[in-house]
């Protein structure tokens, strides 16, 4: 099943020059970049991985597609998705975020129905191979 | 490439003055005083970077040039003004995505402990992509007296991205002439993927002078004619003192200058007008240490 969350995701995979220039927009912006990666792309995992830190002042998307190539080679098998900081509230918060790397295969979300006190039910979804 | 968009014929002065080069060839000839034989090299590069930009547009089969540079020369001679110039020049002929100059030293790219040296030297590297990565007195990179110094690792990994990323960014490095040529001959991979050696002159007197008039204008200061002359003196005697530093030393002399100005004129007594406010005059730099034979420092036998 496809995850879909961030931005693009309902979009066709970008490519290489497509996520270049998506990196370029957020560096015009002055956004610094994160790269992330997970093996559990469940919903409530929002914490994934960081390949390196974050990276600030880099005026040109090579540096950005350099370290996602390495990320590639190291875990291509994981999603993978770029983060754009935003200093302007006086915190790095998040302003833009895309899934740039998916498996071959991705896994099921399945949802499990509990019943519960007086025919009320509980829902709970896990990630499934 | 289709036939029908590529132009039969191309016209050299045009693409010379539509690309902007002309104006940064320009600002160094007005800016830069002295440094005939940089001018020229540079001059001589941006002809040849504008003629292969011509070919790549006519469809000629072109390597991208490699175009990092080593500029050699003692302190003060413009080694990084220089540098910036070239990454604007380099930028308007689409030799480089951006254009910035990123100036590093050794402390830099080197870290402190295992492990520390590559992040460090790639984050600058990071930085550095679609512009100029300038690394001043480059030589400290390498260390033969320690062979387990991390330098080692900083200087493969430039040699690598110099080699596979020319596209995305050139590379300047910069320092005395005598431990440049020493550098290159223990590293002879820089030394093969360095195409432009640069070497900056020292300046003359006379140019020294007139760098030392511009300093003052820009900061809307001037010499009186007795200063003007103290200066010369000034120039002369310093250059056979040790730490001269070309240029830097000027500077540093006219800030000390204008310090006893400052000086000079809070003691006069009664109403200054604005040129007074601007005069650098003799007494201001006769004042100076370099008449009396330097520092002290620089006189006392060590003990």
């Amino acid at each position: 099943m496809r995850i879909t969350q961030g931005c693009f995701s309902f979009l066709p995979d970008l490519d290489e020059v497509q996520i270049s220039k998506q990196v370029e927009y957020c560096l015009e912006n002055e956004w610094a970049i994160g790269i992330e990666y997970t093996y559990d792309p469940h919903p409530r995992n929002t914490y994934w991985e960081m390949w390196g830190n974050p990276m600030f002042d880099l005026r040109d998307p090579k540096g950005v597609m350099m370290e996602l190539d390495d990320c590639r080679k190291a875990h291509g098998d994981a999603y993978i998705r770029i983060n754009a900081f935003s200093d302007e509230r006086g915190v790095e918060s998040v302003k833009m975020s895309f899934i740039v790397n998916r498996p071959a295969d991705e896994p099921k979300i399945h949802m499990q129905r509990t019943d519960f006190e007086s025919r009320s039910q509980k829902y709970a979804w896990d990630v499934r191979a | 490439m289709d036939d029908a968009t590529v132009p039969q014929t191309v016209d050299l002065a045009k693409e010379y003055e539509a690309s902007g080069v002309a104006e940064v060839l320009r600002e160094l000839d007005e800016e830069l005083i002295g440094l005939e034989p940089v001018k020229r090299r540079i001059r001589e590069t941006a002809a040849l970077l504008l003629v292969d930009k011509a070919r790549r547009d006519l469809g000629l089969e072109v390597e991208t040039p490699t175009l990092h540079m080593s500029f050699t020369g003692n302190p003060g001679t413009g080694k990084t003004t220089v540098a910036m110039k070239m990454a604007g020049l380099l930028h308007r002929l689409g030799y480089v995505r951006k254009g910035h100059l990123v100036h590093v030293t050794r402390d830099d790219l080197v870290g402190q402990y295992i492990g520390h040296t590559a992040p460090k030297t790639k984050e600058v590297l990071k930085k550095a992509m679609g512009g100029v990565l300038f690394i001043d007195e480059a030589y400290y990179l390498y260390r033969p007296d320690n062979e387990r110094d991390y330098g080692q690792e900083a200087i493969e990994i430039l040699l690598q991205v110099m080699e596979n990323n020319r596209d995305d960014l050139v590379v300047i490095m910069a320092g005395y002439a005598d431990r440049m040529d020493r550098f290159f001959s223990a590293n002879p991979g820089f030394r093969s993927r360095i195409a432009h050696h640069i070497e900056f002159p020292d300046y003359t007197d006379d140019e020294l002078a007139r760098i030392a008039e511009t300093m003052l204008g820009q900061q809307n200061y001037h010499f009186d004619s007795a200063g003007k002359t103290a200066m010369t003196e000034y120039i002369a005697l310093r250059r056979q003192q040790p730490h001269f530093a070309n240029a830097r030393s000027i500077r540093n002399a006219l800030d000390r200058a204008r310090l006893r100005a400052a000086n000079r004129m809070f003691q006069t007594k009664g109403v200054l007008d604005a040129a007074a406010l601007s005069t650098i005059c003799e007494a201001d730099i006769r004042a100076s240490r370099v008449f009396t034979g330097g520092l002290d420092s620089d006189r006392r036998s060590p003990q």
